[in-house]
């Protein structure tokens, strides 16, 4: 079943990593739909969000490919454990004193916010999952929209420790791996 | 101790245990290649164009287990690397390519000779990186090598401005590598391979397909005492040809395009397959939806992301080959397949795929064949890509490891010459048989320059057809006979030989073959033969692109009689 798919990855801060991670993508003829970077609260990495479309096994098998690129530490497909997901929009709308006041109301529904006017125009700010600001930009289209600028989507997983969770006073290590005991039943291969 | 980056560059290598630097100088290598001459324990080989350098470094690593050296000027130095990068990456060869980049105040600019070769690098390197400055020299070097060499190997490159090697800086001996994201899985999860024990234990028709990765991981005898102790017939891929002896009684070939019948017949029927260090790379499986139809599949392979990629296995083993076998080992049992076995002998004596038929005329098959029995068997065969390449691989029995060193993702024809040279400057007190086509040959002919300035003993043999052989092949079978693009013109391969002044005969007649290859062999120092070949013969067995592996053409006529 082709869907998209959430992926998250812990990488470290080094030039390059969007490169290494935007070819492996296009390498295996995957299309990325957005990714967002951004720092975490640990120093040195960076958390990314990558949003591809693909079936199941297939964006497994790039999740994989990606996992091997050295900076990526961690990286998850979180689809499947409904994540909370929101991107943010600006959108530039063309406003004339007669269309100002329905945009208005318009803006209030979404709990959008407008952060700029001029004589012609707003600049109004939404935060929200992708279909809301869909759906927004689908009825502000008609009033006509100047410009416009996503962030793409971000996104955690509910609950407590997700799989990118580190564990405080535990910094990242390079660990060479031993051999487990034999009777050791460890979490997957 | 306050040394230059050139000098801690050195000092790093050597501690890495590098012997051999294949390369080829330019300008912003100048500080480097002015402080080797101080370091005389690196070997400094110069190639005639830095493609050599890579593909002699791959040979050179795949033959010592160690990593291979190749180093390369800004610029057209480093793109000339690329396609030898590529070849190593597709068959995970530890290479470490280093190149020279412009002064970082340059970098940028356009600058003369400058070009991105980290980013250009980026899908063929396991790991690449632009070091921007001295200090952080060390510590890029031992990670790039351990980073090749750990896991399922790759090549790795370092791009180095003039001006990093030319700045002083405290050498601090980095030996703690710290690479939190790089987590190799070397040992195989204790259930997973459980299942697998239970699964040989319980199967009727099993098969091994053995790859490349017990060559790498050295599993030699893990290999042996799995496929001798649960009596597992072994067929394996291509580049896994010589990870098992061949005149070994469960040996039944390698599968595939080119591959023996009796293998392909194996896998198809059979209902377990233990696939080893292999990828199910399209050249191995022929259509994939049909391969190997009725069997359960066990795949260790050290690399996660080769498991599931090509097909759905049922019992996936992550984990370096030799570690995983000799937990196998522990827990088989010891059983006997005699009637599957005998299966296995029948299509064998049905579809013999190296035996060379009776012919006038200078057959390849026959040379390989001669090669085989003058050496005893005991060389190590370099090939190039192509119809020699399949010949070299069907027609010599491989009993020793690492006795073949092909381009086997790539498919890179030239890789014959320089390989050549890095087999024989890694294993300098072995022979080294180089089997060219006429084609290939002439992509990276300069190297016999660099093999008489190193004065290496290397037996050259090319097989000239006049033809792109496999080319014409498919041009004659797929694409009825419409031959294009594919006719030779050739030089006089003797007297090229010559010129190089190395010394060549050329064979036209069978009765001269074999005084050939003594005389070859006797020579000190490299020696070319011409063999001057059947023009159209092709490489049976042949599965069409596509096709179920058991959809083999096999040579037309019957054996014994003459084709034309």
């Amino acid at each position: 079943m082709i869907r998209k798919h959430i992926l998250v990855a812990l990488v470290q801060d080094r030039p390059g990593v969007l490169n290494r991670i935007a070819s492996t993508l296009r390498r295996r003829n995957f299309n990325i739909e957005s990714i967002a970077v951004g720092h975490i609260e640990q120093p040195l990495l960076s958390r990314m969000t990558i949003v591809v479309e693909g079936d199941d096994a297939s964006v497994e098998q790039v999740r994989k490919q990606l996992d091997k690129i050295i900076e990526v530490i961690r990286i998850a497909d979180i689809t499947g454990e409904s994540p909370v997901a929101r991107e943010m929009a600006m959108i530039k709308v063309r406003a004339t004193p007669s269309t100002r006041s329905e945009i208005i109301q318009i803006v209030d529904i979404f709990r959008a916010n407008i952060v700029d006017v001029s004589p012609d125009s707003l600049i109004l700010v939404v935060t929200g999952t992708q279909e809301k600001v869909d759906t927004l930009i689908e009825l502000l289209r008609g009033f006509g929209i100047r410009e416009m600028s996503r962030t793409g989507t971000i996104a955690l997983p509910r609950g407590g420790a997700g799989p990118l969770t580190i564990e405080e006073n535990k910094p990242l290590r390079h660990v060479v791996e031993q051999a487990a005991p034999e009777e050791e039943i460890l979490p997957d291969w | 101790m306050i040394k230059t980056g050139a000098e801690i560059l050195c000092e790093c290598l050597i501690k890495e245990g590098v012997e051999v630097i294949f390369g080829f100088p330019g300008g912003v290598l100048l500080p480097l290649y002015d402080t080797l001459p101080h370091y005389p324990q690196l070997r400094h080989i110069l190639v005639r164009h830095e493609q050599g350098a890579a593909h002699a470094a791959d040979a050179y690593a795949r033959v010592t287990g160690k990593v291979g050296v190749c180093l390369a000027t800004s610029g057209p130095g480093a793109t000339n690397l690329v396609t030898g990068i590529a070849n190593a990456y597709l068959d995970s060869v530890p290479l470490l390519s280093i190149t020279g980049q412009v002064p970082t105040h340059f970098i940028g600019k356009d600058a003369f000779q400058e070009i991105d070769i980290t980013g250009i690098t980026v899908p063929i390197t396991k790991y690449n990186q632009l070091v921007l400055n001295v200090d952080g020299l060390a510590r890029a070097v031992h990670e790039a090598i351990y980073v090749a060499m750990t896991g399922r190997p790759g090549p790795v490159l370092l791009d180095i401005p003039r001006d990093v090697f030319q700045a002083r800086t405290e050498y601090i001996c980095a030996d703690k590598i710290d690479l939190p994201g790089f987590k190799p899985k070397l040992f195989g999860h204790p259930s997973q391979i459980k299942k697998a024990a239970e699964l040989i234990a319980s199967a009727e028709r099993p098969v091994i397909v053995a790859g490349h990765g017990v060559n790498i991981a050295q599993a030699h005898a893990e290999l042996k005492e799995l496929a001798e102790n649960a009596q597992l017939p072994v067929v394996t891929t291509f580049l896994g040809i010589a990870c098992f002896p061949e005149s070994h009684v469960l040996s039944y070939g390698w599968l595939g395009m080119h591959g023996m019948g009796y293998a392909n017949k194996a896998v198809h029927n059979a209902d377990l397959l233990i696939a080893i260090g292999m990828r199910f790379d399209d050249r191995a499986t022929g259509g994939v939806s049909t391969f190997a139809p009725q069997a359960r599949i066990v795949h260790i392979d050290v690399d996660a992301a080769e498991i599931g990629k090509n097909l759905t296995v049922d019992v996936p083993i992550v984990g370096d080959v030799k570690n995983v076998l000799h937990a196998l080992n522990k827990q088989l049992v010891k059983r006997d397949h005699i009637g599957w076995l005998s299966q296995l002998d029948d299509w064998r004596a049905q579809h013999p795929a190296t035996e060379v038929r009776d012919h006038e005329g200078v057959l390849p098959q026959y040379i390989i064949r001669q090669i085989h029995e003058a050496t005893k068997g005991d060389t190590i065969i370099v090939t190039g890509v192509g119809q020699a390449q399949m010949w070299a691989a069907q027609y010599f029995f491989y009993d020793k490891p690492n006795s073949f060193v092909s381009s086997g993702g790539l498919g890179t024809m030239g890789f014959e010459l320089p390989g050549a040279i890095g087999a024989k400057v890694g294993c300098p007190h072995e022979t080294v048989w180089c089997i060219a086509g006429d084609g290939g040959f002439q992509m990276t002919v300069q190297e016999l320059a660099t093999m008489v300035q190193e004065d290496l003993d290397i037996n050259i043999a090319v097989f000239n057809n006049g033809w792109l052989g496999m080319v014409r092949q498919w041009q004659e079978l797929i694409y009825n006979k419409r031959y294009f693009g594919t006719k030779l013109y050739n030089p006089d391969f003797v007297k090229i030989a010559e010129a190089y002044g190395m010394k060549g005969v050329r064979v036209s007649k069978k009765m001269d073959v074999r005084p050939a290859i003594h005389k070859a062999m006797d020579h000190k120092g490299p020696f070319l033969i011409e063999f001057v070949v059947e023009p159209e013969e092709n490489v049976y067995p042949f599965v069409p692109p596509g096709k179920t592996i058991v959809e083999f053409l096999e040579m037309p006529s019957p054996l014994g009689s003459l084709k034309k």
